[in-house]
């Protein structure tokens, strides 16, 4: 009994030593190759032949490729990629293997249709993906309202945008806005009320926590956006009145017969160069602002998205 | 049902909890669990349909993995034993024998899905906090499982009845993978014509076809399904077993066993 006892003591040792050496073993491997495991691999890439071999559990294989999807455009996203290959393949693995897997279209189309870092830049990729989904799940108005945003907001194709919130607000039980937002389109479609209205119907309709926190992050740096537009056009008027440029911007400000000093959305200053440029005070708070930050600026960092505009 | 065969079917049962197969229950509580709780942090809005989609699966798998292998061996473990002989000694006729082990098995797996079941809704009651009125259409997948489960035992017991253990789950498990494509076969005959027709087509309905069983997806999705469907299988199923167990029945009648 004394031996067996013994014999189970060092092999219980042995087993703990063995298993850590060969984690640590393998992370050494890891560091020698790495990204070598998880990245840029696509073994098979016909959504179709997925499908066969998935052997009609192909409701389990979508989620797992959502999953990789999300995955991969998070990876990409949060190191500033400027290319995501293999995003619209995964997302049309999924949407195949699942076609009613509406999330995938939903979040889909906002992860192809931006511009690098924030997206893939693959609008019209988040197109063909969005009409597959209202093929599909021709009842879902949401998925015509987000078809309607990747028209507006990336392609600018303020008709099209139009036509597709038209034709969601003729799906039963659609929410009354996009009969509003096709009107907005078809006569305000460049105006920041536009905007502002689009994104604050998506801040209020939806109850996902990122979709909110998105719309919330827009509706800031429209706010940015305005406020810097605004500003910029006092500078040019001051420069009209007066032949020069205001010595600050509580200059600026009093010739405007402001208060105080505009601030940006989180109370801070806007602060104005020597050469007349209207600048917000930490740009890397506001991820989608296109006005308002220094000539050649690169975002430093992962952006803290916040619950409320 | 005559008393025979309820013994024989609850030694099966009782052989099979000995054989320590519902310990495949504490993988599936374990992966169930894990991708609860997994899945909500690396991936965006679809805790409850991973529930559903894994727990049916792994319900349908790991079933059709211990219908296969417990299935292949009921006949042959016996005779290479030799406890068949004492068994088919005593008033016991050979049906009996097969019918019995049929329902003993079957009985292991219902009993299995059982308690996976309850680990499939324990689990989505975590990641939903709540049960809503279409999670109770998860009882109409696991009934089809179920009836997916009768086919494979049936399956499994006509060629433990005349193959070894290791062909018959070779033929066995490729026709549960050849079931899965029945409705492309039945496809695939359709272009075909002549006498090649009539063959192709036999052969994609002499198949068993999974593929109707499987309404995972479609539940996960919170769809309906039609009640003509759920009569339709359950009948498809019946038939399907009770032909593969009288082939069973049949080979093992005139099996020479000496």
């Amino acid at each position: 009994m004394k031996s067996r006892g013994q014999t189970t003591i060092i092999a219980a040792a042995c087993l703990a030593v063995s298993l850590a050496a060969s984690v640590e073993a393998l992370r050494r491997v890891d560091q020698v190759r790495p990204q070598a495991t998880l990245d840029e691999v696509l073994y098979i890439n016909s959504p179709t032949v997925l499908k066969r071999a998935s052997l009609g559990y192909d409701g389990l294989l979508a989620d797992i490729y959502w999953t990789r999807a999300v995955q991969y455009f998070g990876n990409r996203h949060h190191n500033y990629a400027q290319s995501y290959n293999l995003l619209a393949p995964l997302l049309e693995i999924t949407t195949t293997l699942d076609p009613h897997l509406l999330v995938a279209y939903q979040f889909g189309a906002s992860f192809l249709a931006p511009k690098p870092p924030n997206g893939a830049g693959q609008s019209d990729r988040a197109v063909q993906l969005m009409e597959y989904g209202i093929q599909n799940n021709p009842n879902e108005w949401r998925l015509y309202y987000n078809l309607g945003f990747v028209y507006y907001t990336e392609l600018k194709d303020f008709g099209k945008a139009a036509d597709a919130f038209a034709r969601g607000s003729q799906v039963p039980g659609a929410h009354p806005f996009l009969r509003v937002l096709a009107g907005l389109m078809a006569q305000h479609a460049g105006d920041f009320e536009t905007a502002r209205a689009l994104w604050a119907a998506t801040y209020q309709t939806s109850q996902d926590k990122l979709i909110r926190q998105n719309a919330a992050e827009h509706l800031r740096a429209l706010r940015v956006d305005q406020d810097v537009t605004n500003l910029q056009g006092a500078v040019t008027r001051f420069g009209q009145r007066k032949g020069r440029l205001p010595s600050s911007i509580s200059e600026l400000a009093a010739a405007e017969g402001l208060r105080g000093i505009p601030v940006d959305p989180d109370g801070n200053p806007y602060r104005m160069t020597a050469e007349g440029r209207i600048l917000v005070q930490n740009p890397d708070d506001f991820p989608f602002i296109t006005k308002g930050t220094p000539p050649g600026y690169k975002p430093t960092g992962a952006p803290k998205l916040h619950d409320k505009p | 049902m005559s008393a025979r065969i309820v013994h024989i079917a609850s030694n099966t049962f009782r052989e099979a909890v000995r054989d320590r197969v519902l310990y495949n229950l504490i993988a599936f509580a374990l992966l169930l669990s894990g991708a609860a709780i997994l899945v909500g942090q690396i991936s965006i809005d679809i805790e409850r349909l991973v529930v559903i989609n894994l727990g049916l699966t792994a319900v349908s798998l790991f079933g059709v993995v211990i219908a296969i292998f417990i299935g292949i061996g009921l006949v042959s473990k016996e005779i290479e034993k030799r406890t068949l002989y004492t068994v088919l000694s005593r008033p016991v006729r050979r049906w009996e024998f097969i019918v019995g082990k049929f329902f003993g098995l079957a009985g292991t797996l219902v009993v299995n899905t059982f308690f996976m079941a309850i680990g499939v809704f324990a689990a989505l009651l975590y990641v939903s906090h709540k049960f809503t009125r279409p999670d109770a259409l998860i009882l109409v997948a696991l009934y089809f499982i179920v009836l997916q489960f009768l086919i494979i035992c049936s399956l499994a017991l006509l060629f433990s009845s005349f193959s070894s253990p290791l062909l018959s789950a070779v033929f066995a498990f490729s026709l549960f993978v050849i079931g899965s494509f029945a409705e492309d076969l039945r496809g695939f005959a359709a272009m075909t014509h002549g006498l090649t027709r009539w063959l192709a087509t036999g052969a994609a309905y002499l198949v068993p076809n999974f593929s109707a069983f499987n309404v995972i997806t479609t539940i996960a999705h919170e769809q309906p399904v039609a009640g003509p469907l759920i009569l339709g299988n359950t009948i498809y199923a019946l038939f399907y077993a009770g032909m593969a167990l009288s082939g069973a029945v049949l080979i093992f009648e005139h099996r020479n066993l000496k």
